[in-house]
């Protein structure tokens, strides 16, 4: 029982397990089948979640090597932007072929970016936090010359498909979501990738001494952080079928850090927790729809947000658990001192 | 300037002053950065007279301290936050937070004077609270000041969501008092009171106490402790100052604009980071000064202002020349850093 409660995820779970019982009660379809497919509250997180947690992915690798991305939600813009303004152009939109040509013409695009990043930290020896916030400031302003300072509407029925589309009866959001977590999951922790990664953070000079290609390490993960950048991008555009280039991605950076920080991924690297950063995402993009539905003004949103992030953050902190709870349960730290 | 002088007649014989390497000016390499934006500064400023006319009229140079006073407080308090090697991501927040507070209580009809001292205490409040959760709780800046940016706008957005006059007769006064300079060319009361800020900000880490302490927990907060420097304290006090900047700065936007919006002030923190950087302020810590950070605005302003005077420029321009001018500079600082070491 206390191993359980001791687990890292313990909280952050409980706390989604209780959001989505909150949600039980509170929504009037919580999940339900309609036209054949999946419906209700349940699926919505599902399908929502889908950008945040291909960013929050991408970033848990990042952060694994003790780097940050700032530059996500530029990414994403950008891919968008490239994305609506390549479909726009066609003269068939509806043409599965060219679209799922130009979607890989746009993922292209984001790990290009995803390297430049990778160059900046692994070759230049630059600050990760400065770095990537080179391409957060200039990307958004190279997507909005993109789409010309306008949003792009497109009207085409297989690229919305990839954000509402339904596929054996779930969201083909969610499913792409999900194929991206199994890949990197079996990546990481199926061969020695998930070791390297967490050598590099641990200490990159260490790991190039004992043989380990880091640099290449660091430059990988941020082409596959902006490639999984792009890839929402891409689901997001396609869900409100236009490129929006000032609010598409607005502010995703925070939020998924704070969806890896949840996860029990420290920022300083070394490791990393695939499960968890799934966690956290869920259990923001949970919080954003349940606030909604028990019906917190929409004005108080943010500041209820922010109220479980602060609670979340101490909550992580061992020097704040131990002087909060310490001295309620003195015996189990007493225990931990004595040597196996 | 500080090490021991090692007596001539001990040893070798001091350098000959002769020395014709020694004669050669080379400016400190700590000065490098600040040099360059300078040099950067008065070449675009040249360029700028050179292609638009009316460019030299000096009220362009004034304006650019008045258009970017609020950047200007606020990358004042985020230089003392990055020198001890922090960051704080709250300060847009807090501006928002301060605007649309000080636009409510004002239309509620409380005195001005209480309402400045409030909202003013409110922001180093804010500052203070982070700064211990960062010190006491070892929770990474980055983090806690993310937690502070949702809380302040939280905050903001749960007084008021829309954007709230400001019909006080004493903001309303301030906001329309023109301070002659010269011949035709006048400024806004916030344009003295941010120069001011920097001045004050540049003397406190010049010759106080608290500004050594600064740079020394920026260059190693572990050696600071073991040489007895008060790390809490100083830790504590540079986010308090950032938070007391970023309410000035939120004070100095609700007397600009005369309303308060919680969605004001989005996303000015990485301007203030950006304005640091461009103006050689390191982000490891350490190392850096006010006027770079007074630089490093100017520049972005005049940015700014050039592709005003261009007219067919798209605005997004700015944003991806503020990108390439930030990669400029940090890689400038790396080449002069890995030259040090």
């Amino acid at each position: 029982m206390t191993s359980i409660l001791k687990n890292r995820l313990f909280w952050p779970s409980a706390i989604l397990v209780a959001l989505l019982v909150v949600n039980v009660f509170t929504s009037n379809q919580f999940i339900t089948v309609q036209d054949g497919h999946l419906f209700g509250t349940l699926i919505d997180i599902l399908r929502g979640s889908a950008p945040l947690l291909l960013v929050a992915l991408g970033m848990t690798l990042v952060i694994a090597t003790g780097g940050i991305d700032l530059s996500v939600g530029s990414v994403m813009a950008i891919s968008g932007a490239v994305a609506c303004l390549l479909i726009s152009d066609l003269g068939n939109q509806n043409s599965v072929g060219s679209v799922l040509l130009i979607i890989g013409v746009a993922i292209l695009a984001s790990l290009a970016l995803g390297l430049w990043n990778g160059m900046l930290v692994a070759v230049i020896g630059i600050q990760p936090i400065i770095a990537t916030l080179i391409l957060m400031v200039a990307g958004r302003g190279v997507a909005q010359l993109i789409t010309d300072g306008q949003i792009i509407n497109v009207q085409s029925g297989p690229y919305a498909t990839i954000a509402t589309g339904f596929f054996l009866a779930l969201p083909v959001a969610f499913l792409i979501a999900t194929a991206a977590v199994v890949l990197i999951t079996l990546l990481t922790r199926r061969t020695a990738l998930g070791l390297l990664l967490e050598s590099v953070g641990g200490s990159p000079t260490a790991s190039r001494l004992a043989g380990i290609g880091a640099r290449r390490i660091t430059i990988m993960v941020y082409v596959v952080c902006g490639g999984f950048a792009g890839l929402a991008g891409l689901i997001y555009s396609a869900n409100i079928k236009s490129a929006d280039s000032i609010s598409a991605g607005n502010l995703i950076e925070l939020d998924a850090i704070l969806a890896v920080v949840i996860g029990g991924t420290a920022l300083i690297g070394g490791r990393f927790s695939i499960a968890g950063t799934v966690i956290g995402a869920l259990l923001i993009q949970t919080l954003t729809v349940t606030v909604v539905a028990v019906g917190v003004p929409s004005k108080a949103t943010l500041l209820f947000k922010a109220v479980v992030v602060v609670a979340l953050c101490l909550s992580q902190s061992p020097i704040f658990r131990e002087k909060v709870f310490g001295r309620l349960k003195p015996r189990p730290a007493v225990r931990a001192e004595v040597p196996a | 300037m500080t090490t021991i002088d090692v007596t001539p007649e001990a040893g070798k014989k001091p350098e000959s002053p002769t020395n014709p390497r020694r004669r050669v000016y080379r400016p400190n390499t700590k000065y490098i950065p600040i040099l360059v934006t300078l040099g950067l500064l008065v070449l675009m400023y040249g360029g700028g007279v050179a292609n638009y006319e009316n460019f030299s009229d000096p009220s362009v140079v004034v304006n650019l301290f008045r258009d970017n006073a609020v950047l200007m407080v606020v990358a004042v308090g985020m230089t003392f936050v990055i020198l001890t090697g922090g960051i704080d991501l709250s300060v847009g927040a807090v501006i928002s937070l301060t605007t649309t507070l000080t636009a409510t209580l004002l239309q509620g009809g409380w005195p001005p004077m209480v309402v400045l001292v409030l909202v003013l205490l409110l922001g180093s409040l804010i500052g203070a609270g982070q700064g211990a959760v960062i010190h006491y709780f070892k929770v990474e800046p980055f983090i806690a000041t993310l937690a502070g940016l949702f809380l302040a706008r939280g905050l903001a957005l749960f007084i008021n969501q829309s954007s709230i006059p400001i019909r006080d007769e004493t903001w309303k006064a301030i906001s329309e008092y023109r301070i002659p300079l010269a011949d035709g060319v006048v400024t806004k009361p916030i344009a003295i009171v941010a120069v001011a800020v920097v001045l004050i900000a540049a003397a406190v880490l010049a010759w106080t106490r608290f500004g050594r302490n600064v740079y020394a927990i920026g260059g190693n907060a572990d050696s600071a402790l073991l040489m007895g420097l008060p790390v809490g304290r100083t830790r504590i006090g540079v986010y308090t100052i950032s938070g007391f900047c970023a309410a000035l700065g939120g004070v100095l936007f609700s007397i600009n604009s005369t309303s308060g919006w919680a969605l004001q002030g989005n996303g000015l923190e990485l301007d203030a980071i950006a304005a640091c950087v461009i103006g050689g302020v390191l982000l490891t810590g350490g190392s850096g000064y006010v006027l770079g950070t007074l630089l490093g605005v100017l520049v972005t302003g005049l940015i700014q202002t050039i592709i005003i005077f261009q007219g067919d420029l798209n605005a997004a321009w700015t944003r991806i020349i503020v990108g390439v001018l930030l990669f400029a500079f940090i890689v400038m600082q790396r080449l002069v850093t890995r030259k040090v070491k």
